[in-house]
């Protein structure tokens, strides 16, 4: 390994152990603005995943459309209720063992999936500077015929439908 | 590629690092010397009533429903923008129903007063 | 290779840009406030050292002496955590901007850019919007209804206006053929963009303005509504980083706008002298940083719903419609000659025009509505 592969791995432990961290305290903490704001950091750390991976266009959607604005809806969403809203039941229920038994058995069948795949385990080859431009490759991709122009436009269709619900909610029932 | 993110993490780091130094040298320096008043709410000189905190108009969280589908839509643009030479009148027509379709929305938007503030 | 010369390079640069910001903070308080003192016939600051040059010392010391308070039921925390945030994006957003071409320092090619990314324009869009929390933070954890209302309102302007300024980057991306801000200066060599897209640049520099809640935009510090809006209950150092974002977004937005619009680095002369970069930025950030102290002398504040107004109905379906005069203008240049170029500006102004006759039009009707 070179110097370059253990930073790369070192890079990742950190932000796999920040995003997982973070995850579980969206769910323990009892404030829902504090909630809100770990879940920032879990996102954020999805975001340094993707720049290890080299995928510079995805670590900034992920920023901005993430963390800049659905993060930003929950924080809103959260003011909407009253200050001190806080979670005074147990965070527990009876069948969480059980709960709990199944999460690991669903994570110890996925990684044996996985560590059958050929690729498990390899470092990613990097990607040689200046022959791709990623960027203009998406663009083409994403408006070609032969590739993804039809999800594109049904993006956009599907985007429609979201602006028309949140308004009809908004505003029809008066 | 992954060098100039390293950069970046620098910066971040020393950014944040003079923040912090700054709000350390004002818990150092700054006199400390609490009274009850002193920590009411400022309002003016105004005795404040009620909560500090109050539930907002839903308004602002439609904006930010509104905001979200449209930043998405500017997502889309960018890689476009960066590769519709190679495209052609193609691209450039896939890009007019594209924003055709949104225009729907906005229209819509429009029309049921969810731009308007009073 | 990764080596310590490298690691090297990083810190040096980065403390460099960071300081520059700190120093263009400390002096544009300094000239903002001389300026509009001249603007309105008054001296402005002058007795500390010569001209006043040490009053941003002086403010300095005397915010570091002061008494912090933290209201009493505050969200600590988030208390302090907020101007963290606040200051944090606004120095970040420097970190891809090339003030220079390469040169040559103690004997190693050197990048006058912090991290060059070629994703230079996302990037600016996600620090933008990461930059909304502190102000949201701030106004929440205070406890104080002012705060929090001026908090909201400015979350909700800088969201808004954050579409028109995605799309003016757009714009910008299209006529550059790149999101790389190096790039996209190399491209402005034969044209600023400005003189391509003079509308475009205009609303550039009016989203900017609300972005960073400069007047006539600054809604969410409207004293005579809401106290101070979202920093009211801070004091000390605290309001000092709120203070120090402020100014350093000025400062950045507007050397961000001189990389995309005015020509950035380029002037006479780059080629032979790369050190020159540097100091063409600086010369065009002074000229629109005046502009910007200009127009808060001159123009009063818009009212909050004609904020959101202009944001949503004016600005957004604009900029929309440069952005497909533009793509089309481009398309026409490539495929008949290039003299076809030429019709993006003129289509643009009269879109430009189009839009000030029907906002006139509009709140014509409305005023003759209530007469």
């Amino acid at each position: 390994m070179t110097a370059e592969q253990i930073i790369q791995q070192i890079l990742f432990f950190i932000s796999a152990a920040l995003t997982l961290g973070s995850a579980v305290m969206v769910v323990a903490t009892r404030k829902l603005i504090q909630a809100a704001l770990w879940l920032i950091v879990s996102l954020f750390g999805v975001a340094v995943l993707y720049a290890l991976l080299d995928a510079s266009f995805l670590v900034v959607v992920q920023v901005v459309v993430y963390i800049g604005a659905i993060a930003i809806l929950f924080i809103f969403a959260v003011m909407l209720t009253q200050r001190d809203q806080r979670d005074k039941g147990p965070q527990l229920n009876k069948s969480w063992v059980l709960a709990a038994l199944v999460g690991l058995a669903t994570f110890g069948g996925l990684t044996f999936l996985v560590s059958s795949w050929t690729g498990f385990g390899a470092a990613a080859a990097p990607i040689p500077a200046g022959t791709v431009d990623m960027v203009a490759d998406l663009g083409t991709a994403l408006v070609s015929v032969d590739q993804y122009v039809l999800p594109f436009e049904v993006a956009s269709v599907l985007l429609l439908a979201a602006l028309i619900g949140a308004i009809y909610v908004a505003y029809n029932r008066k | 590629m992954l060098f100039d993110y390293m950069a970046i993490a620098v910066f971040v780091f020393f950014s944040t690092a003079i923040a912090v130094t700054a709000i350390l040298l004002g818990g150092l320096f700054g006199p400390r010397r609490k009274s009850e008043v002193k920590s009411e709410p400022y309002e003016s000189g105004m005795i404040p009533i009620g909560p500090g905190t109050r539930r907002m108009p839903v308004r602002f969280y439609l904006v930010a429903v509104l905001f979200i589908l449209f930043d998405i839509e500017v997502v889309f643009f960018l890689p476009w923008a960066v590769s519709f030479r190679k495209l052609g009148l193609f691209g450039l027509i896939e890009m007019f129903i594209f924003i055709g379709i949104l225009l729907v929305g906005y229209f819509y938007a429009w029309k049921k007063g969810a731009l308007e503030w009073e | 290779m990764i080596d310590l010369a490298l690691v090297l390079e990083w810190v040096i640069k980065s403390l460099v840009v960071i300081f520059m910001l700190l120093g263009g903070f400390a002096y544009l308080t300094w000239f903002e406030r001389r300026i509009l003192a001249r603007m309105q016939t008054r001296v402005g600051p002058n007795r500390a050292g010569w001209q006043g040059l040490l009053q941003p010392v002086a403010d300095a010391v005397k915010l570091v002496f002061k008494e912090e308070l933290i209201p009493a039921r505050a969200d600590k925390v988030i208390f302090v955590l907020a101007p963290i945030l606040t200051v944090v994006p606004a120095t970040v957003l420097a970190v891809v901007i090339p003030f220079g071409t390469q040169v040559i320092l103690f004997g190693r090619q050197v990048n006058l850019a912090v991290a060059d990314i070629n994703v230079g324009i996302l990037f600016l869009m996600a620090v933008a919007s990461v930059a909304v929390y502190g102000i949201v933070l701030a106004g929440w954890s205070s406890n104080n209804k002012f705060a929090l209302m001026g908090g909201m309102r400015s979350t909700a302007q800088m969201i808004s206006y954050e579409l028109a300024l995605g799309l003016s980057f757009v714009l910008v991306a299209l006529m550059a053929d790149s999101l790389q801000l190096s790039e996209i200066v190399e491209a402005q060599r034969t044209m600023w963009f400005v003189v391509l897209q003079p509308v475009g640049a205009i609303v550039f520099l009016i989203v900017t303005l609300a972005e960073v809640n400069r007047a006539p935009f600054d809604m969410p510090e409207a004293e005579q509504e809401l106290a101070a809006g979202f920093h009211s209950e801070y004091s000390g150092m605290k309001f000092a980083l709120f203070f120090m974002a402020e100014y350093q977004k000025m400062i950045v937005i507007s050397i961000i706008a001189v990389t995309l619009f005015f020509g950035g680095y380029l002037g006479p002369f780059i080629g032979r002298f790369p050190w020159l970069g540097p100091v063409y930025v600086l010369g065009k950030v002074v000229a629109l940083l005046f502009g910007m102290v200009w127009i808060r002398a001159t123009l009063p504040r818009i009212r909050y719903d004609r904020l959101m107004d202009l944001g949503w109905k004016v600005l957004l379906p604009l900029v929309l419609g440069l952005v497909l005069i533009t793509a089309t203008g481009i398309l026409l240049a490539d495929e008949f000659g290039n003299s076809l170029v030429w019709s993006i500006p003129v289509v643009s102004i009269l879109a430009g025009f189009l839009t000030v006759g029907l906002v006139d039009r509009s709140l014509r009707r409305k005023f003759n509505a209530l007469r």
